[in-house]
């Protein structure tokens, strides 16, 4: 557990320097991240990887954290310019898109206390998903 | 040339353009599933919803903007090369709905891709995979329909530009991109391979997105489920044969259809969302047969991307 704190501070202060000059690769480096917890949270559903009380619960904290990051990575001068999956959807309904982090933050925040053993994981953890999935689909561009 | 050859001509003329009107009427006249064809049946409304949630009805006629995937009052727009489309309402709502058709004639409209009123639809509606449901699961979806709630309201019409708003000629389409064939199982592969070939390439339409479409707009036989441009405009649709999917495993390519997450952690977004949102309620027996069947197709090569790295 200590370990992968550790690991969530290096990371965050990674993102926070390069957010400063460059909010598209900050993003994509944030949603990666988030990505890689989000997987290692599937490897324990298939039972690829045993459960772990303390690595599900760190999941879910990344997933706060991200959802606290992220809003700032998209300002308004960061519409195209670099790799971006991002669509101009994001730019016109900035309050939804803000408000669905909120309610990705709380969601998280409610799945991480709820969280005692595989079946309630699985449970916390596909509500979650439907956040990821709910804001991809209208604000990421189809992609391969 | 003398006078009679001349009278030849113009009557070879005559004929050819006689028999070419014919054929052009036999061709693209629309078929239909006759009443009498539909022999006495009791419909299972419990397989009804599983073929709803299989065949992704709510994707394209639930409501855009509200969260009931069963208010099927239509109104998506559905951009295409060839005009945009709207998803019309399929609730029970006598007035604006199904709710007067007859098995018959929605037996006709999913198998055959023809109206009550005797017209072809737009090929939007992806009954060149509909075509091989069978006849039991296609009324027992239409007894489950039934049972959901009517939607009044009138969706408006298609914005397809000429030529192509000339449904007659959709026949011709159907002449050349539609086998009419139900599907066959084969014998030589399991059960669950056979159940995921029937769900994948039947109600599923799983190759109606994720194939490379010609200049007609018909799927590229050969390039079936390599994915290409996405045909609802940017971006692209994933290939979803081994070249694409090689290291996805039965179970995840389950995971996946389950929950939206891909092996890297991310969770899939645009339409296939909403494709999600429907195998999520499918049993995982059927789909991991999708999964069985999806991992044994040989891998293709998908059309090139245009120059641009891929955003992953």
């Amino acid at each position: 557990m200590k370990r992968i704190v550790v690991a969530a501070g290096f990371f965050a202060a990674t993102v926070a320097a390069v957010a400063a000059d460059d909010p598209i690769a900050a993003r994509r480096a944030l949603m990666k991240e988030t990505g890689k917890q989000a997987a290692a949270g599937a490897a324990m559903i298939k039972g690829e990887a045993p459960f772990d009380l303390d690595k599900a619960k760190a999941i879910f904290v990344t997933i706060q954290n991200t959802a606290v990051k992220a809003p700032p990575l998209f300002p308004d001068t960061s519409k195209q310019g670099g790799e971006t999956a991002a669509l101009p959807a994001i730019w016109d309904n900035k309050a939804d898109f803000e408000a669905r982090f909120t309610k990705l933050g709380a969601d998280a925040k409610a799945a991480e206390a709820s969280v005692t053993d595989l079946a309630s994981f699985k449970t916390a953890f596909g509500g979650v998903g439907k956040d990821c999935g709910g804001c991809h689909e209208t604000y990421r561009l189809k992609k391969q | 040339m003398s006078l009679m050859a001349g009278r030849y001509v113009v009557l070879a003329g005559l004929v050819a353009a006689v028999v070419g009107a014919a054929a052009f009427w036999i061709i693209t006249t629309p078929s239909v599933v006759p009443a009498s064809a539909l022999p006495a049946y009791t419909p299972s409304i419990d397989n009804g919803r599983t073929m709803f949630n299989a065949g992704g009805c709510a994707s394209c006629h639930a409501m855009p903007g509200q969260p009931d995937r069963l208010k099927l009052g239509g109104g998506l727009a559905i951009p295409s090369p060839f005009g945009t489309f709207y998803a019309p309402n399929i609730s029970p709502d006598a007035q604006d709905g199904i709710g007067r058709w007859s098995e018959a004639d929605f037996v006709t409209a999913v198998l055959k891709g023809t109206s009550p009123r005797g017209e072809h639809y737009f090929p939007a509606f992806p009954y060149p995979s509909y075509q091989h449901a069978s006849l039991s699961d296609v009324r027992d979806l239409f007894a489950f329909l039934k049972t959901l709630p009517p939607v009044a309201g009138k969706v408006r019409g298609h914005d397809v530009a000429f030529p192509f708003n000339i449904r007659r000629d959709l026949g011709g389409w159907k002449f050349l991109f539609l086998d009419g064939k139900p599907f066959a199982p084969d014998p030589a592969q399991s059960e669950a391979w056979n159940r995921g070939a029937y769900l994948v390439n039947g109600l599923g339409h799983c190759a109606e997105c994720h194939s490379p479409r010609n200049l007609l707009g018909g799927i590229v036989a050969a390039q079936r489920f390599a994915g290409g441009p996405n045909p609802e405009g940017k971006g692209w649709v994933p290939n979803i044969t081994q070249k694409g999917i090689g290291d996805w495993s039965e179970k995840t390519i389950a995971y996946f259809l389950e929950t939206g997450e891909t092996p890297d952690g991310d969770s899939v977004g645009g339409s296939m969302t909403r494709v999600i949102r429907n195998m999520a309620e499918l049993s995982d027996a059927d789909r991991m047969a999708m999964a069985v069947y999806l991992k044994s197709l040989p891998p293709v090569e998908g059309p090139p991307k245009p120059a641009q790295p891929a955003t992953k």
